[in-house]
């Protein structure tokens, strides 16, 4: 089970790209508005037709305009979580989700719906209306709707952007735990690469319809073209951590790698492994460990690369033990401290740089 | 009455595939359509009276038509009325039920086929409960029009009793030869059914309302 897609188009939106999304892999699709992400999500779905496409899941032909083929939406297995959700307002949560149920009847349909509705932890809450439900409930009744179908391919269009951050941050740790449950390729369109990095495997950076950079999270993230899109200061890289203990002070430590990190609590218990998301322009390199800092996070490292953008900024890779991190400086930083590829460096972040949205179970 | 209630049973599925088609679709003549759809609004009912006689007469091909299928004259009979008040009460119809369907949010009807119902599917389990406070509201207006016409079906149905009279031909009949007593009973009726149909849409789409909000 894998979903391929190809698609060239000049209007709306130029479009000119094709990829690939395995089974049971999720695939965010980044890029700012009007990039043409939600154009490709809708091209999958069969809500949009551009002038030339070909979209294959799981062996099937959806649309090849080539061949002439073209299944009408109800015809493909797909599932869709729309950016506001798109409930049906007349029909109860349950209902919501039994509309989209189609190879049960009866009884069978209900218990159906009724452990689709527990999977997204919404048990009881079956016979309330969509009006009735906060924005994170219902958001978790699209969820839920959209797999009702046993969709061969799930498509999430900006499904965490009209929930307010606290819910958000909910809604992305019950989506990471729901991975397990999911067996078709995911594709998750989003303009927020915090989200991404958080929950995808694998990333398609799109800019003006066109792919700037594809790959593994990591990878995308140090990837200049890929930042030159997304604007750089969305240059982040993934540190995973496992938690050691909570502080009365308020102060978590875990362990990375590369040594204790401290940061403000952290919701998780000791043991669980959390991934945490370090900005680069929040990481701060000395030559030797500095003494009567502030800052409570001064971990050892090695520079990998160093990558000059157009400005007065340099980006540097950093090895952290097993991980990578990156920071970013400025030029006269790096010519003052005379600093090169293999160089033992002390990386230094401050904890209250890390947003708590930051950092997410996993 | 028979009129009326004829009107809304013929003109309900016209109102329902035409207005979802005007709602959802943007094409070139649009315009012109939704023009064309409200001119018995702007005509004068002898007007449009007159037009519909030349088109239904004996010697149009609708007339000839209507009767070597049916063997009886298409003007002057209660069929002929329907057709007419069919025709004329399109805008009744049509507006609300298009204002209905522009009711259903896009996003809403593209979740319906993604989650698998067809087109026929979607139309009765999720657009027709979404635009039912606009399809009552043109079988109301329908119903209510139907009743109080005069001009047309004068022109077309001229008022021959039991086939082609309605209530207000009959109030007209009464005026005329100044039974005053019968026209203020009738008119009375009239206002009374009028404003109870009008009344119980009114309350029937806030109840609605309250369910979707």
């Amino acid at each position: 089970m894998a979903l391929e897609i190809m698609a060239k188009a000049t209007t709306p939106i130029p479009l000119d790209l094709a990829f690939r999304v395995e089974a049971g892999e999720l695939l965010a699709l980044v890029g700012h508005s009007g990039s043409g992400k939600t154009t490709l999500l809708r091209t999958i779905a069969g809500l949009w037709r551009p002038e030339a496409a070909r979209v294959q899941v799981n062996g099937r032909t959806w649309l090849d305009t080539a061949a002439g083929v073209d299944l009408p939406t109800h015809q493909r297995r797909v599932g869709v979580v729309f950016q506001h959700y798109a409930l049906f307002p007349h029909m109860t949560a349950a209902q919501n989700v039994a509309s989209a149920i189609d190879h049960l009847s009866g009884s069978a349909k209900q218990l159906e719906s009724e452990r689709l509705l527990e999977l997204v932890n919404l048990s009881g809450l079956g016979p309330r209306k969509p009006s009735q439900l906060s924005g994170g409930e219902q958001q978790r009744v699209a969820v839920a709707r959209s797999l009702a179908r046993r969709p061969e391919a799930l498509l999430l269009d900006e499904p965490f952007s009209a929930v307010d951050r606290s819910t958000r941050e909910k809604l992305h740790a019950e989506v990471i735990a729901l991975r397990a449950h999911l067996a078709m390729p995911v594709v998750l369109v989003t303009h927020d690469m915090n989200e991404a990095q958080l929950l995808a495997d694998r990333m398609v950076v799109i800019d003006g319809g066109r792919m700037v950079a594809e790959g593994s999270t990591g990878a995308v993230m140090s990837n200049p073209e890929a930042l030159h899109a997304m604007g750089i200061r969305e240059a982040a890289a993934m540190l995973v951590a496992t938690v050691d203990r909570h502080d009365a002070d308020g102060m978590t430590r875990l362990i990375t790698g590369a040594g204790p990190l401290w940061l403000p609590k952290v919701e998780a218990a000791p043991g669980a492994r959390v991934r945490v998301r370090i900005m680069a322009h929040e990481v701060m390199l000395a030559r030797s460990r500095p003494e009567g800092l502030s800052a409570q996070n001064i971990l050892p490292a090695r520079i990998v690369d160093l990558q000059p953008g157009d400005g007065p900024a340099v980006l540097i890779r950093l090895a952290l033990g097993e991980d990578e991190i990156l920071a970013r400086v400025t030029r006269r930083a790096v010519a003052a401290l005379n600093l090169a590829a293999g160089d033992q460096v002390h990386a230094i972040l401050k904890s209250m740089s890390i947003a708590r949205d930051h950092i997410n179970a996993g | 009455m028979r009129l009326a209630a004829w009107t809304v049973v013929f003109l309900l599925p016209v109102a329902v595939f035409a207005g979802r088609f005007l709602a959802y679709r943007s094409f070139g003549g649009k315009g012109f359509i939704e023009a064309l759809v409200m001119l018995p609004l702007v005509l004068p009912p002898t007007v449009f009276g007159f037009y519909l006689l030349l088109a239904f007469g004996a010697n149009s091909p609708l007339g000839q038509f209507w009767t070597s299928m049916f063997g009886q004259q298409l003007v002057f009979s209660f069929q002929g009325l329907v057709l007419a008040s069919v025709i004329f009460n399109l805008p009744f119809a049509i507006l609300p039920a298009q204002r209905g369907f522009e009711a259903v949010p896009v996003d809403v009807r593209e979740a319906a086929s993604c989650c698998g119902m067809s087109p026929m599917r979607s139309l009765w389990r999720v657009e027709l409960p979404l635009a039912w406070p606009g399809l009552l509201t043109a079988m109301v207006l329908t119903f209510a029009h139907t009743l109080g016409e005069f001009g047309i079906v004068l022109m077309v149905g001229g008022s021959i009793p039991g086939e082609t009279k309605t209530i207000a031909i009959a109030i007209y009949d009464r005026v005329q030869t100044f039974d005053d007593q019968g026209a203020a009973t009738m008119s009375a009726v009239l206002v009374a059914i009028s404003l109870f149909t009008i009344a119980v849409t009114f309350w029937l789409s806030s109840r609605v309302g309250r369910r979707l909000s």
